[in-house]
């Protein structure tokens, strides 16, 4: 079981919309991690160092709040290492070839009604739901 | 240079709310999707609060001529839904039912210092590596036939 999260969440998603509106009036980028991320996949895009820069802060971020507020993140990863290295895979193969993930599709596509967003945020939605619903009720857990 | 530190502190402004709202936390994530049993909805407060704040910011902003410090917004143009966006989201859903862990949830939790979530960045970056590599491969074979 997880903690019901309303108001932190609620919090937690407005810096996320925060830093999406920053990153567009500043440096007139989608925040889309898969986008920023895969250019740093080698061969590296020619404007690799703001990719970096903002990594790095996004990295940092947990240590920060952890050092700043001593308030402990909440983590807990359920599945076995295999699958995670099989889903890891399965990930990248996806958001490379559907262009995008819940950060990019899911909240600037969305926020934009941009219509290949909403297509793809219903599809992986739907996908990730069925897939639970397999794995925790059909199978019994991985 | 203030371009270089000002992603620095966009970027911990992104982490600092996937981690406070549980973006970062798999089992958080998956609770969402099992409607069937331990559902959680906090993650639906996650994206209501992310897409508000950036439709009103995105209309504000895109006001403008141009982002500060570059010359143009660099904003997807394609409308068109093909194969690929379907099939890879739907690719990537199953990944992320399986994992708990998307990009965007899985970078700021490598800050945290679990060994998962650095096998599953991994793991992902290779995926991406592995598929771009593919699809260059197909790119240069469909050529050579053209030829």
């Amino acid at each position: 079981m997880t903690e019901f999260t309303p108001w932190l969440s609620l919090f937690g998603g407005s810096l996320i919309g925060l830093a999406a509106v920053l990153l567009m009036a500043f440096h007139g980028r989608i925040a889309g991690m898969t986008g920023i991320l895969s250019g740093l996949v080698p061969p590296f895009s020619k404007d690799w160092d703001w990719r970096a820069a903002f990594l790095a802060g996004v990295i940092g971020a947990p240590a920060l709040i952890v050092a700043t507020t001593g308030y402990t993140i909440p983590f807990e990863s359920p599945t076995p290492a295999p699958w995670l290295v099989a889903g890891g895979l399965i990930v990248g193969a996806g958001v490379y070839f559907g262009a995008g993930c819940t950060s990019g599709h899911g909240v600037c596509g969305v926020a934009r009604a941009a219509p290949r967003s909403i297509v793809a945020t219903l599809t992986f939605m739907a996908t990730t739901a069925i897939t639970v619903f397999v794995i925790r009720h059909l199978v019994g857990g991985l | 240079m203030v371009r270089i530190p000002s992603a620095v502190v966009i970027g911990l402004i992104f982490g600092s709310g996937i981690a406070l709202s549980g973006m970062a936390n798999p089992a958080k994530v998956l609770n969402f999707f099992d409607f069937a049993g331990s559902w959680d909805p906090s993650l639906a407060f996650v994206m209501g609060g992310a897409v508000a704040v950036t439709a009103i910011g995105y209309a504000l902003v895109l006001r403008r001529e141009a982002p500060i410090f570059d010359r143009v917004f660099h904003l997807p143009t394609r409308r068109d839904i093909d194969v690929p966006l379907i099939a890879g989201s739907a690719v990537f859903g199953i990944g992320w039912g399986i994992t708990g862990f998307c990009p965007g949830g899985s970078i700021p939790a490598l800050g945290l210092g679990h060994g998962e979530v650095w096998l599953f960045v991994g793991s992902m970056t290779a995926g991406i590596a592995l598929s771009r590599f593919a699809r260059h491969i197909v790119a240069t074979c469909a050529m050579g036939k053209a030829v």
